[in-house]
């Protein structure tokens, strides 16, 4: 089966850490604040200039200064700090960001990544992705593998424009968990039973496959 | 307006100056701390062909939004522009001019340019369209490209207090761009919930130095909330 939107988050979480900081994109990334292990404290940061993103608000608490970079109401947590958009970026930019998560269109096996723009779409703007996927060490990129025609989205090279290049080493997909190296992604983990042989049918890029791929478990 | 004292008393004043073809920088993110009183001066007196810099162009009705009513903008560098159905209809038909730029790169050419520095380097933005036509220059092995400083004619700045020296303090997420556009206006206004007497405001806490600011207008806000999210 492959995974939920809520089972991929909660994949990523386990790649959380104790005093982590850490930015979350919108979608499926988001629900990774969800997972945040028991005992373990991170700090979201949110581009539009929070560190220390909490809970969003009661009714009573909505405050229209106090927003997240996806525009919604929210809190800050005690220990949250508040600063200008150019502190906020300085810190994405310089590396001080421990993890990055964010979705993507395509990714391909050279670490490229598509996730702003579709030619002959409306085009909306790229935001902060282009920021953070430069910025930032440690990405981990959660899509679907493949579209809903079936169309692999982890490829040889990207078709669409880029957000960033060669800076994408962990794929998070419904199906499999994978790195990229040396021109390749390399399957990791797979989804509760989910076939090498699938992942292999709809993964267009070169594909590298270990001895042992362990299945990922979930409470 | 003497010696210190920047404080106007209407908006006509706050805006005095403004012309058609200028450049003006807006603060905002959404329509979170935007200057909503002098973007509404701006579309009052119904200049055009404005070049405006600002994370975004507001909503229909609301904010920057209000100035395409009129096409009043002619260019505008963002780096995000959804949720607009006039603004999707003009840039479609190519009435307005769209310079999408990376909110980091945007936040940094105004920074760079209330700062004095012309340009800067950057990894964001290489080997995407952001980055073609750019100078590439490598650094610690990685290339980076070019980006230019940008200044304005005016910038447009929304605080939350301010004195009568022109040293703002902003509140919660609503300070985002407004420091950072306060730096690089050659005229820069701001606007304010409330402008207090001198030495009320904590001289280490003050966000934006009055060095940066030219006109301070009290004024009363209507603070729309885009995505109005509450928990259970």
């Amino acid at each position: 089966m492959a995974l939920t939107r809520e089972q991929m988050a909660q994949r990523v979480a386990r790649e959380l850490q104790d005093g982590f900081y850490v930015n979350l994109g919108i979608g499926i990334p988001t629900l990774v604040a969800n997972y945040v292990p028991e005992g373990m404290d991170v700090m979201l940061q949110s581009e539009n200039g929070l560190l220390g993103m909490g809970r969003f608000p009661t009714e009573e608490e909505v405050d229209p200064d106090m927003i997240n970079a996806g525009k919604q109401t929210v809190t800050a947590r005690p220990g949250a700090a508040i600063f200008s958009s150019a502190e906020s970026f300085a810190m994405i930019r310089g590396g001080h960001v421990d993890l990055t998560v964010l979705g993507a269109f395509e990714v391909d096996q050279q670490g490229n990544i598509a996730s702003w723009m579709v030619p002959g779409k409306l085009i909306k703007g790229m935001g902060g992705a282009m920021d953070l996927v430069a910025g930032a060490d440690n990405i981990i990129v959660t899509m679907t593998h493949a579209s809903k025609h079936g169309e692999s989205k982890l490829l040889s090279e990207c078709t669409l424009p880029l957000t960033g290049a060669g800076c994408i080493k962990r794929v998070l997909t419904d199906l499999a968990y994978l790195e990229i190296e040396d021109g390749a992604f390399i399957l990791k983990e797979r989804a509760p039973g989910v076939s090498v042989e699938e992942i292999a049918e709809k993964t267009a890029g070169r594909l590298i496959v270990p001895d042992e791929v362990p299945e990922m478990t979930f409470d | 307006m003497a010696g210190f004292d920047k404080r106007v008393y209407s908006y006509e004043d706050a805006m005095a100056g403004i012309e058609s073809g200028m450049t003006v920088i807006a603060g905002g993110f959404g329509l979170c701390g935007i200057p909503e009183n002098l973007i509404d001066e701006i579309k009052r007196r119904g200049v055009r062909d404005l070049t405006v810099v600002s994370n975004n162009c507001g909503v229909d009705g609301f904010g920057l939004g209000v100035l395409l009513e009129d096409r009043q903008i002619k260019k505008i560098l963002a780096s995000y522009v959804g949720e607009n159905a006039l603004f999707e209809r003009q840039m479609l038909d190519g009435e307005i001019e769209v310079v999408l730029t990376p909110q980091g790169t945007l936040a940094e050419k105004m920074r760079a340019g209330g700062a004095g520095i012309p340009a800067f380097y950057t990894a964001t933005g290489y080997g995407t369209p952001v980055g073609e036509g750019k100078e590439v220059r490598e650094f610690n092995g990685r290339p980076h490209i070019l980006e230019e400083a940008i200044t304005g004619d005016f910038a447009i700045v929304k605080g939350w207090k301010a004195d009568r020296y022109g040293n703002v303090v902003y509140r919660h997420t609503a300070q985002n761009f407004n420091p950072v556009a306060a730096t690089a206006g050659r005229i820069t206004v701001v606007e304010v919930e409330e402008i207090v007497e001198p030495g009320e405001l904590d001289p280490s806490q003050i966000h934006t130095p009055g060095i940066y600011v030219d006109r301070i207008i009290q004024g009363s806000f209507e603070k729309r909330i885009e995505k109005r999210t509450v928990r259970d």
